[in-house]
């Protein structure tokens, strides 16, 4: 097949097709949604921090496991740098900006090490960090918030700013989608995380080094949603307890609308992203299109219902058609 | 070769040697005298039946288990691979039985796992990746696309990549477990070419072959092992087959299972023409009243779907199913169960019993609709019926409500079969009855088994176990790839005959 065909049916062309129709739908309702310099900056902002966890989310399920704990982790480092920046107020912003990337992956790290040695599965591990990383959080914070006027204008402006029309987000975000893409398809590690998904026993046997890999794909899992949390802190000014809170769901949510596969073995970071583009952008277009708020939510649902229905249907199809190869 | 002089009459030193390997899971004792001693360019055959410990011992080399007793030795050195990872770097190369694939990776991937050629920073040149693929397959004469997922590929294509992938590590020791199992006649043939072609290079290969005409193909040296234990090493040009057989076997085959004669009835059982795209074909069978027919083969070879389809649990596409004249609807167990067939499982542990339940509980779990009183089962009414089972087997537990987990092999195997012979079943399709249970509890089950054909059941067992095969059954039925293949009866069923059908494809078998 050539690299078109390829492209052409490729699952992430698919949900980009999605994307775009939406936008394209929405903005004949309302040109504003896209020609506007606020529906611009919007359209290419709001989704930048989701697609950061929704990538390191991917990453972990294509293992073949899963972390629950994400939002929390955002949270978490969200209220920290904060603190850093009220605590710490010499510090310069850089500084800050790494101590949350860290310390999300010192959060994953604790997630890592539990999966990877205690031989639990990875949804009851995570589901219990879930509530232990809030309950700290909640009990750090209590009814506390960290406010815009407690942190530096220069680190706000990393939320807020753009760099010829275009969000310093969304450009950290597609930097680093494209490292973790460029990682996923072209280093050994990465591929190795493909085969231990695909087939945990086999990997064993293939002497590849599965706890060490699982346990760092949990870090770069929490050191993407630590980084999501600085930017959190950065895009709204305002972090209180409950920061973060219910994005696992969006970021599992985005990875199989993106095409991952829930077994792992299969999916790219980059369907997560756009999977996360979509979601968010489907939120904010269902209003402008007219959608009661009240049914915002179950649409969302059924898109995550479509597309595994749809990965379901490919799957057999093309299950079918490689023995159907194979006898002729 | 890199030979270092050497007086020409000291023995060289061997690639691999084990001595005394013992290995034992739990009660279970895989090992006791695992021996093996594998030269610089040699081919060297390792045969046993099944469960003689051959996989054990290659598991103990590939770094997958570790030893509980013996020596390990690589060029002289000892050895202590506690991962596969290791075993890999010492460079031994292992084909496992079943192969062990990446489903949603190509089959490029598939062969260079973990080492994949690599250019600057790291990334993988997949040119080159797939080049060397294709040599490997040009060298193995076979043709498969390198880009494709491996979903799918036939167990033979899969059996191929397995192959490459271990020629591709250009390993100093080559094992290979049956890896001709799903093999055809020329693929068999290049597959030797390239083991020969590496023996000429002065690797070491040891082959594990249920064969034996592939065995005196391709061998030079042979090693017997039974009941986990070494028995003999010879040079494959001074022993003979029936030699190795009477080693393998050790005992007198067809004095060991005795089936006690009884008259045949009527036909209980008809299978026609049973279809299952790409499992079974074509598969047709009676098995009357009083009989036992085995069905035998390879493993992989469909038996075990093929039960498992008569009972309804996989689907079919086309045939029929009749018992006592009557059609049974497909995919209903629960039809299958009240026309009259009973199934006890390969695997008693995972399909069989529920390991955290009593024994009674188990021994019921069958009959629980007819056992109930206004939906409703009283311990009494379970203890009851349990009991009878219990005592008819000979089961030993401590009592009625011990956890099922807890008891021997042999003993939850009664207990399976106490849960369907409650049922009152007119056929019973036992697949691998003794497979895991020591030698003096097989003979009990046989000894039931034939007792209850005595009183009319029809019985159809799968076993893999020759001597089993040829013991227990009027009838062998030999299943070579989805199809029968021989219908042998008693008197002119023998090893040969019945194994000739079983490795040979259609047309050939008698």
């Amino acid at each position: 097949m050539t690299r078109v065909g390829h492209l052409l049916k490729a699952r992430e062309t698919g949900i980009l097709l999605a994307l775009v129709i939406v936008v394209a739908a929405t903005t004949i309702k309302n040109p504003a949604f896209l020609f506007s310099t606020d529906g611009w900056r919007d359209l290419l902002l709001t989704p930048a921090i989701l697609m950061l966890v929704a990538v390191g989310q991917a990453i972990v399920i294509i293992t073949r496991s899963v972390d629950l704990s994400v939002g929390s982790v955002v949270g978490l480092s969200a209220y920290l740098t904060g603190r850093t920046f009220i605590d710490l107020p010499g510090l310069p912003w850089p500084t800050v900006f790494l101590i949350g990337l860290v310390f999300g992956g010192l959060l994953g790290l604790v997630n890592g090490a539990l999966v990877a040695f205690a031989k639990v599965p990875a949804l009851v591990i995570t589901l219990g960090t879930l509530y232990i990383y809030r309950g700290i959080n909640v009990m750090w914070t209590g009814s506390d918030r960290i406010n815009a006027s407690d942190m530096p204008k220069e680190f706000l402006a990393l939320g807020t700013s753009s760099l010829l029309g275009i969000p310093y987000l969304t450009i950290i975000a597609v930097v680093v989608l494209v490292a973790a893409g460029w990682y996923m398809y072209t280093q050994r590690a990465g591929r190795e995380l493909y085969a231990i998904g695909s087939d945990p026993a086999a990997a064993h046997l293939y002497g590849l080094k599965v706890t060490q890999r699982v346990l760092a794909a949990f870090v770069v899992c929490g050191a993407l949603a630590g980084l999501a949390g600085v930017l959190y802190a950065a895009r709204y000014g305002t972090v209180n307890s409950q920061a973060g809170s219910g994005w696992e769901l969006d970021a599992v949510g985005a990875a199989v609308i993106g095409g991952v596969a829930i077994f792992g073995g299969s999916g790219t970071v980059w369907g997560a992203a756009i999977g996360a583009y979509l979601l968010l952008t489907i939120n904010r277009a269902l209003p402008v299109i007219g959608v009661q708020d009240f049914w915002q939510r179950a649409v969302v649902g059924v898109l995550i219902l479509g597309a595994i229905v749809l990965d379901r249907v490919l799957a057999v199809r093309q299950s079918r058609r490689l023995t159907e190869a194979r006898n002729s | 070769m890199s030979d270092t002089p050497e007086q020409t009459d000291a023995p060289a030193p061997a690639v691999l040697e084990l001595s005394r390997i013992a290995k034992a899971f739990g009660a279970v004792v895989a090992l006791t005298n695992g021996t093996l001693r594998l030269e610089r360019g040699s081919i060297h055959a390792l045969v046993g039946e099944n469960g003689a410990g051959k996989s054990t011992l290659v598991k103990i080399v590939a770094g997958l288990y570790q030893r509980d007793a013996g020596e390990f030795t690589l060029d002289g050195a000892s050895v202590d691979f506690t991962s596969t990872a290791q075993a890999k770097d010492a460079g031994i190369a292992v084909i496992y039985q079943e192969p062990t694939l990446f489903p949603d990776l190509s089959v490029t991937e598939n062969i260079f796992m973990g080492r994949q050629p690599r250019g600057a920073l790291g990334v993988i040149d997949r040119r080159a990746m797939k080049a060397e693929a294709l040599a490997l397959f040009e060298r193995l004469g076979v043709r498969i696309d390198p880009d494709r997922p491996t979903l799918g590929l036939s167990i033979a294509d899969q059996q191929i990549l397995e192959i490459a992938k271990a020629i591709s590590l250009d390993a100093k020791v080559l094992i290979m477990d049956e890896p001709t199992a799903a093999l055809s006649g020329v693929e068999v043939e290049r597959l030797f070419a390239v083991a020969r072609g590496l023996r000429d290079e002065g690797r070491a290969i040891l082959f594990i072959s249920h064969r034996f005409d592939e065995v005196f193909a391709l061998c030079d040296t042979v090693t017997v092992m039974r009941d986990g234990a070494y028995i003999s090493t010879s040079p494959i040009s001074d022993t003979t087959v029936p030699e190795i057989v009477r080693q393998m076997v050790g005992r007198d085959v067809t004095t060991l299972f005795p089936k006690t004669e009884v008259p045949i009835g009527d036909v209980v059982l008809e299978v026609r023409g049973l279809t299952q795209p790409g499992v079974f074909s074509d598969v047709s069978f009676v098995a009357r009243s009083g009989e036992i027919v085995a069905l035998a083969g390879l493993v992989g070879a469909g038996r075990s779907e093929i039960a498992r389809a008569v009972f309804g649990v996989d689907p079919y596409a086309s045939g029929t199913v009749t018992v006592d004249g009557r059609p049974i609807a497909k995919r209903s167990p629960s039809a299958a169960m009240v026309a009259g067939i009973a199934l006890v499982p390969e695997d008693r542990r995972q399909q069989g019993l529920v390991l955290d339940s009593s024994v009674a509980r188990n021994a019921t779990l069958a009959i629980r609709r007819t056992l109930a009183r206004l939906g409703l089962i009283t311990n009494a009414a379970e203890n009851g019926s349990a009991r009878i089972w219990a005592s008819r087997l000979e089961v030993k537990t401590a009592a009625l409500d011990t956890e099922v987990g807890t008891l021997s092999g042999g003993n939850q195997q009664k207990v399976v079969l106490a849960k369907w012979l409650a049922t009152d079943p007119k056929v019973l399709f036992v697949d691998e009855p003794t497979r895991g249970i020591d030698v003096g509890t097989k003979a009990e089950v046989h000894r039931l088994l034939s007792e209850l054909a005595g009183q009319g059941l029809a019985i159809v067992m799968i076993s893999s176990e020759l001597p089993e095969v040829l013991g227990m059954a009027d009838r062998v039925l030999v299943v070579h790839e989805g199809r029968i293949t021989a219908d042998i009866p008693r008197a002119e069923a023998t090893a040969e005959s019945v194994m000739f059908a079983a490795t040979h494809a259609e047309g050939e078998a008698a």
